[in-house]
């Protein structure tokens, strides 16, 4: 057990180190986060000026103040921060079919639990230099936070909520990119997974906005839990009995989805013919 | 018994056969066309422990394929094989620990760190004790001669310089078996010779079981005792290189020092004149015909001094290939 951890902290370790190796590019990739939102909230402004003809503060849209809307904004940007695993499934899928994968078939190590732990040592990396920023921008929006801080209960549901999304974005992007054993070419599978993923994730706008029959169909993806649904935990959106079916839920999407990478790994190395020499 | 067990073993892919065009291409989103390719079909062998054998064949003989399957990266279609008790293609840890592929240019290194951060990697995935993994690494720079370039980005080694790291990444856990695919590909002459020489070195102190593939017949000449051929599929020869001569080499290159340097014409009805330079002839003659040949010569000519001797290695071999092919 303790050789096992040990196992883990030098995997961690060094893909930490890897991650600090270009610094221009990886400082630049933290901040750009930062920019799609300020677009966001501007295009959110003139929206909220326009429905509230020239009087923002008044206007609602599907029981969103602009406030909400900021909050909500900031908050699917932080679980997003945890869900999205850029790379990952393109990642696997080049491996496979240029054969890099084969050191994972050699060597006495999962290929997914490498690639989770390297996944946490890149989001370990992130964080440590987005923390400050976050802080700020939290700090500089606190206005917008009308509701106040959540209470210890709900507080916890939203880290446990986030914990449960990094690890379903992971699984998620791991068992597209495994579709590589049976299709050498997913570039348009992941562009389309990228855009729904966008979309039905809750990153263009709060999922509760949407009519039937939408809403039903973004209540049986899984896609709602990557950005959504901690956000509309965080604002105190979803309480009680529901807020326990949600995390229940979650927690059933990352089994599902870690059982079918199992099983999608098992049958995909069996088929897999070794390309690249 | 047997360190390496192959029975019957074999393996096929299914291949898209594309016709050529646009409308072969648009025809291929409906319905494809696919051919068999049986790069391994059927074959048995046995390698004794601290054997080290040469696999050669022509590109696409399954050479490569075997080593895949030895190393359990791919399952074969049919047919078993054992690997120090073990089956490969369950890909059982405790077989994992025991053996290493090493492929040319394929990097198990991490592209961006020095190796020295690939190397503690190993010694933690393959459970290496850290006394063991010291001496080993020891050993392995005092063969390899590395130590100034462990602290350097892989990226930035050159490729002779990178295939020694392989080699040590791959032998750090000191494997009982050792696959090695054209381990001195796109290498120049002087680093071919120093793995060759590090490999024969370790291979003996060491006494490890070594399957290798390679297109150089400087490598095999070098390193191994024992040669399988294998061609389309199938094991054409299994035995020693000088084997390989007697058993294909179907004539003699004849070298005929003459008396008389004026007398070179008319030796094309004893064979095939491969060289003229007076006094010398140097004929080609069907191995069965070379006494008689030689007698009719020596009936008919004055000669100073005469030689015969067995064709070229590679020539031989090249013959073998093609012969396959047809």
């Amino acid at each position: 057990m303790l050789a096992r951890a040990v196992t883990w902290w030098t995997v961690f370790r060094i893909a930490l180190e890897e991650r600090l190796v270009y610094r221009g590019d990886f400082a630049l990739g933290t901040l750009m986060r930062f920019l799609p939102i300020i677009t966001q909230i501007f295009l959110w402004w003139a929206v909220f000026e326009s429905v509230g003809e020239g009087d923002r503060s008044s206007a609602d849209i599907a029981g969103y103040h602009f406030e909400n809307m900021v909050a909500y904004y900031l908050l699917t940007m932080l679980g997003r921060a945890f869900s999205s695993m850029p790379g990952l499934a393109s990642g696997i899928a080049l491996q496979i079919r240029d054969g890099e994968i084969k050191k994972f078939l050699i060597q006495p190590v999962d290929m997914v639990g490498f690639l989770l732990l390297t996944r946490v040592a890149h989001k370990a990396a992130y964080y440590a230099v987005a923390l400050l920023p976050f802080a700020l921008v939290f700090y500089l929006c606190r206005g917008y936070f009308i509701d106040g801080w959540p209470d210890a209960t709900t507080m916890a549901a939203f880290v446990l909520s986030l914990a449960m999304a990094f690890l379903l974005g992971f699984f998620l992007e791991v068992s597209i990119g495994l579709i590589g054993f049976w299709f050498l070419e997913v570039t348009s599978l992941l562009f389309l997974y990228m855009l729904l993923s966008f979309f039905l994730s809750g990153h263009m706008f709060p999922l509760d906005m949407l009519p039937q029959p939408w809403n039903f169909l973004v209540e049986s993806m899984p896609l709602k839990y990557l950005a959504y649904f901690p956000s509309a935990v965080f604002l105190g959106k979803i309480t009680g009995p529901e807020l326990v079916r949600g995390l229940v839920i979650e927690a059933a999407w990352l089994v599902f989805f870690v059982v079918l990478s199992r099983v999608m790994f098992h049958y995909g190395v069996r088929r897999y013919s070794g390309f690249g020499g | 018994m047997a360190i390496i067990e192959l029975r019957n073993l074999a393996k096929s892919y299914r291949v898209y056969q594309k016709k050529e065009g646009l409308g072969a291409s648009v025809r291929g989103l409906f319905r494809r066309e696919y051919r068999e390719v049986r790069a391994v079909q059927g074959i048995d062998l046995d390698v004794e422990q601290g054997e080290f054998v040469a696999f050669l064949g022509p590109n696409g003989a399954g050479k490569t394929t075997t080593l895949k399957l030895l190393s359990g990266v791919i399952t074969p279609t049919s047919g078993t094989a054992e690997v120090m008790g073990h089956i490969p293609w369950k890909r059982e840890n405790a077989y994992r620990r025991r053996f290493a592929l090493v492929m040319g240019q394929k990097n198990q290194l991490w592209w961006d760190l020095p190796a020295q951060e690939s190397f503690r990697l190993h010694q933690q995935i393959y459970r290496i004790h850290p006394g063991d993994f010291e001496k080993t690494m020891d050993e392995l720079d005092e063969l390899l001669d590395v130590k100034r370039l462990l602290k350097q980005p892989v990226r930035e080694l050159s490729l002779g310089e990178r295939m020694r790291m392989e080699l040590i990444a791959a032998l750090l856990h000191s494997p009982d078996v050792l696959f090695l695919d054209e381990p001195t590909i796109g290498l120049d002459v002087v680093a071919q010779h120093s793995i060759q020489q590090f490999l024969k070195y370790y291979q003996e102190r060491r006494k490890i079981t070594i399957l290798l593939t390679s297109h150089y017949m400087k490598d095999v000449a070098a390193l191994c005792q024992r040669v399988v051929i294998i061609a389309g599929g199938l094991i054409k020869y299994d035995g020693s290189l000088s084997g390989i001569v007697d058993r294909f080499g179907e004539y003699k290159v004849v070298t005929l020092q003459l008396a008389d340097e004026r007398q070179t014409n008319g030796f094309e009805r004893f064979g095939e004149v491969l060289d003229v330079q007076p006094p010398r002839v140097k004929l080609r003659i069907d191995r069965s015909e070379v006494a008689g040949a030689l007698a009719a010569i020596l009936a008919k000519h004055v000669i100073d001094d005469v030689a015969v001797e067995d064709p070229p290695l590679e020539e031989v071999i090249a013959q073998v290939f093609s012969q396959v092919d047809v």
